[in-house]
């Protein structure tokens, strides 16, 4: 009785809210993307909408479970877990079902379990578990490699699952490892060269220019203005503008027309609705078509209609922007990002180790979903289904995300408790 | 080091977070708010413009008797951007067209706009339309929009109706209502009173899904407006009359023209060698309108309006209204007829001499007819020749010759009153008299007249000096009559005379010409004539009225290359007049033999 009340008044309401808040929309978004007028009960189980409220409150009662249990017992079974989890992709390597081309489904009474999915926050555990260590040495070669070893193997598991956005995820632990140390140079370098590339490719080089220039002028404003940083950014700076222009050469005199085209359609520079541009062009359409203040809750025609396809799983933010307009857009955008803010802000008040570094891969892989999936629907990024975390249909990723979340904010409770 | 809180690196990560917030606000701002395409590309996705075509208005006789209908067809429309892989075999099965041609049409289509309907394949009967229905989910990004055929219940009035076939681009250039495809008036009444019968067209917004199924009208149908049909018209023709006539002129080239004197309105309007108006509509028209065009017998020429044939002998009363009109004739007047050797026009008719001007019309004598033309011609006093001619000219055009008569129908030509001027071309001014112009005197030379300046001279004398302009279409809807619009003429010749020429006309009928073709109980007075014809055989004229003292019905009948007028025009025409004032025809020998004589070489 007295560690039930320990819970709820040490638990971060402002988290707890937004994940309410968030997988609500989400339930109400997915019933007006496949809105039926003979299924009009939102509460009707034959309906995604009615399956989706079964997973709602099942997450519910698995984040009550998470919250009863034990803080200790996630660091302590933390590689168990992840092994298990790791043989449990390898399983379904073997006996699993595969849906829509990739082979990560285990069929179980009619519901599909995806491991991939909870795949996410075991490697997550383990990798809190592996830094939580005292006397960490990471000047040892062997010390660095092992936390890229635990996100690796689960990585190429899925991908050989046939589920490249899935794998990518585990890319998004950059961000942990920078937090833990890593040099900033790094993320700083895959950044420039996927935003220095897109862009090249997209507007050409001069506005790219402009664009590097003002970045670096930007790091200039907030980095400590001693000699080293500043010879390094202009090193930087030159490398970047050499880096683009190599892009634009490169594409133009190495790449044959055809694949040519692909990056244009890839970029949407030309559109080719039937094939590769489809979805994407038929996400923008109806995120666009939504205006300032959108068509209205379940007047959104080109999401009920079904012009855009899997509108309620990896294209829900369509419903968001057709019905919801500009003005919805962005407060679901503002509310994700509100909700990483927290997470990185709760993480950094963590006595233990182990739960600051499980925060930030919880904000990393949030990040991830949330950045790859609305950037797709807007065609920011290239199609790469994952879903957006707490809004898209499915009971595997609102599972995996809610235990991932839940996880950390049982840890946030703990954080006095621990020590 | 893992161990130390790192702000600047807590902080880095939020400003990572916020920095693709940003990206994403301002890319959302700009594709809903600034940009509008996606919303243009919204509707092309989900609305689809239904055009509604008004079914045009039907066609009635004086009777109230349908003569022109509708019929239900489909158009087939396709919509490129919206077409997938389908069974194309199975599909150009459906639509009786070939694979190649699916391609061409497709690729047509694209030419035009992906995203914009246009026409795929027109008019599917509603047999075909029946099949394609039950499978129009698999083709998607095609869809059918219903329009309407004319139809005739009976082969009848081709030229008085005219047809109907799509706009050109010069129209849609021209004139706003117009778009592509649409359909329009392209000659007879259907040309002249298109605005009316055409009807005004709707628009219905529906939406679609993306599997091309219609799943309702945008916003509540808030933006549709309604197709309004056309109203119907209310003809003054006589369809049995019609009909009748048309039977009777199987076989023969000409044309009848019969009106009703005191109102103006047209019983019946034909042209021979005619065809079956059903012929011109639909898929059918392209080819058939060719085989028409190409035969040698010009089915398609409206004779009635523009067949321009000399008057020959039905043109005498003419002369002898001007004559006693400026006092140069009178009922005293005596002309002597040397028959065949008479000079300088011989008389082909047996009759007594000298003459007055009852026999003389009676007996449609030439000699007489020149006297009476030379003295209007030769008239001392009057200024001279030339302008006693282009007084005499004036006459002749105030009975409705030489003119446009102002008729309701299309296309119609004035014929040809020669004008002072032409003379003085042809001879030289002050070169030429009455002698040089002496065919004028019989109706024969320049003089060129339509079968509907014929009967509407026919009504005018049977009116005694006025007539109104001759109209097919009597009433607009059910009560809006036309009658008022058309306007009343009067000749410059005073009524008394015109009781002369009819007196003449009646002997004709009764004495003369044509007494071999009295109707029982009914008085005619009527005028023959043989029209020489310097392309060929002579032609046959006739024109009457009857009854004499209440005329009903005016005519004029025209049959080309038959010889005399009073061997086959007159014998139509009194049958036409007997068929329309009596309701039957008795004297069916001579029926018979009208309608089955072939005269066509």
């Amino acid at each position: 009785m007295r560690e039930r009340n320990n819970i709820f008044s040490n638990i971060d309401w402002q988290i707890t809210t937004l994940y309410l808040v968030l997988v609500v929309m989400g339930w109400l978004n997915i019933y007006a993307a496949v809105y039926n007028e003979d299924y009009s009960s939102i509460f009707d189980i034959t309906q995604s909408y009615g399956k989706q409220l079964i997973w709602i409150l099942s997450s519910l009662f698995l984040a009550l479970l998470i919250l009863l249990t034990d803080a200790r017992f996630f660091s302590t079974f933390a590689y168990l877990i992840y092994g298990l989890l790791i043989i449990l992709l390898l399983v379904v390597l073997a006996v699993g079902t595969e849906i829509s081309g990739s082979k990560s489904w285990f069929q179980i009474a009619g519901f599909g379990l995806q491991p991939a999915e909870f795949a996410k926050f075991a490697t997550n555990l383990a990798i809190a578990r592996f830094f939580s260590q005292q006397h960490l040495n990471l000047s040892l070669l062997k010390n660095r490699l092992f936390p890229l070893i635990l996100m690796g193997i689960p990585a190429v598991l899925i991908l050989l699952q046939n589920d490249t956005g899935s794998a990518l995820v585990y890319s998004s632990f950059i961000l942990v490892l920078y937090r833990m140390g890593l040099s900033g140079n790094f993320l700083l370098a895959g950044l420039l060269v996927i935003l220095v590339a897109v862009s090249t490719l997209m507007v050409g080089t001069t506005y790219v220019l402009f664009l590097l220039i003002g970045l670096a002028g930007l790091l200039f404003f907030f980095m400590k203005r001693n000699r080293r940083n500043i010879v390094s950014l202009v090193g930087l700076l030159v490398l970047a503008i050499g880096f683009a222009y190599t892009v634009e050469v490169g594409v133009d005199r190495f790449l044959g027309d055809h694949q040519k085209a692909r990056i244009n359609v890839l970029l949407g520079k030309t559109i080719d609705l039937k094939g590769v541009g489809y979805n994407v062009n038929q996400s923008k359409i109806a995120i666009g078509s939504g205006g300032f203040f959108g068509k209205g809750y379940l007047n959104g025609t080109q999401t009920k209609y079904n012009f855009v396809p899997e509108q309620s799983t990896d294209f829900i933010f369509c419903t968001v922007g057709e019905e919801w307009g500009f003005l919805g857009s962005t407060v679901v955008i503002a509310l994700f990002l509100m909700l990483l803010v927290r997470i990185v802000v709760l993480a950094e008040r963590q006595r233990s180790d182990f739960s600051r570094v499980y925060g930030y891969g919880v904000a990393a892989i949030l990040f991830f979903h949330f950045t790859i999936n609305v950037g797709m629907t807007i065609g920011l990024v290239p199609v790469i289904g994952i879903p957006l975390p707490f809004f898209s249909y499915g009971g595997s990723s609102l599972w995996a995300f809610t235990i991932l979340l839940f996880i950390f904010i049982k840890q946030d409770i703990n954080r006095n408790a621990l020590l | 080091m893992a161990q130390k809180s790192n702000v600047s690196r807590e902080q880095t990560i939020i400003a990572i977070f916020l920095v693709i917030g940003v990206i994403f606000i301002t890319r959302l701002f700009y594709i809903q708010v600034i940009d509008e395409s996606y919303t243009l590309s919204a509707n092309n996705n989900v609305l689809r413009y239904v055009t509604q075509y008004p079914a045009r208005g039907l066609v009635y006789d004086r009777n109230g008797k349908l003569l022109v209908y509708n019929e239900a067809v489909y158009d087939l429309l396709v919509l490129p951007a919206q077409v997938k892989e389908l069974d194309t075999v199975e599909f150009c099965e459906l639509l009786q067209i070939t694979v190649e041609g699916f391609r061409e049409r497709l690729d047509k289509a694209k030419k035009y706009s992906r995203y914009k309907p246009s026409l795929f394949e027109k008019q599917i009967s509603k047999e075909t339309y029946g099949y394609l229905e039950e499978k129009m989910y698999r083709y998607k990004g095609f869809f059918v929009q219903p329009r309407t055929l004319r139809k005739y219940p009976k082969p009848i009035g081709a030229h008085l109706f005219g047809y109907v076939g799509e706009v050109t681009q010069g129209v849609i250039d021209k004139n706003p209502y117009y778009k592509s495809g649409d359909y329009i008036g392209i000659s007879g009444i259907e040309k002249a009173y298109e605005e009316i019968l055409r009807g005004k067209k709707g628009l219905k917004i529906k939406m679609v899904d993306v599997h091309n199924r219609e799943v309702g009208s945008y916003a509540e149908g808030k933006y549709d407006t309604v197709s309004v049909t056309g109203e119907d018209l209310y003809l003054s023709i006589d369809g049995d009359l019609q009909e009748y006539g048309e039977m009777l002129m199987a076989g023969k080239m000409g044309s009848v023209v019969a009106i009703e004197p005191s109102t103006g309105e047209i019983l019946a309007f034909l042209s021979s060698p005619t065809y079956d108006p059903n012929l011109l509509v639909g898929r059918v028209r392209g080819y058939n309108f060719k085989l028409l065009s190409e035969d040698p017998v010009k089915p398609l020429l409206n004779r009635a309006l523009m067949g321009a044939y000399p008057p020959g002998s039905t043109f005498k009363m003419v002369n002898d209204l001007i004559g006693l009109q400026e006092g140069l004739l009178s009922l005293d007047t005596r002309y002597s007829c040397q028959g065949p050797g008479s000079s300088p026009i011989r008389c082909t008719h047996n009759h007594q001499s000298p003459l007055d001007v009852y026999v003389a019309i009676q007996q449609s004598c030439n000699p007489f007819h020149w006297q009476v033309f030379r003295s209007i011609i030769n008239n001392a006093g009057h200024g001279g020749i030339r302008n006693n001619y282009v007084s005499w000219r004036n006459h002749v055009m105030s009975l409705g010759f030489g003119k446009k008569l102002g008729t309701d129908l299309q296309f119609e030509l004035p014929g040809n009153i020669p004008s002072a001027e032409t003379f003085d071309k042809i001879y030289g001014k002050g070169h030429w008299n009455s002698m040089t112009i002496r065919s004028l005197s019989i109706g024969q030379g320049e003089i060129l007249v339509t079968p509907l300046q014929l009967a509407n001279y026919a009504a005018t004398l049977s009116n005694r000096g006025s007539y109104i302009e001759p109209h097919v279409v009597r009433a607009i809807g059910n009560q809006k009559t036309l009658d008022t619009k058309f306007k009343q003429n009067t000749s410059t010749i005073n009524k008394e005379h015109f009781e002369v020429a009819v007196e003449g006309m009646r002997q004709v009928a009764t004495l003369g010409t044509a007494k071999w073709y009295q109707i029982e109980g009914i008085t005619m007075c009527g005028k023959t004539g043989t029209a020489e014809n310097p392309h060929g055989d002579d032609h046959s004229l006739f024109m009457a009225f009857a009854p004499a003292d209440n005329p009903k019905i005016a005519i004029a009948v025209v049959i080309e290359n038959a010889g005399f007028g009073s061997t086959w025009a007159l014998p139509i025409a009194s049958l036409m007049i007997e068929k329309y004032l009596t309701g039957t025809v008795k004297r069916t020998e001579i029926e018979e033999k009208m309608k089955t004589t072939n005269l066509i070489q």
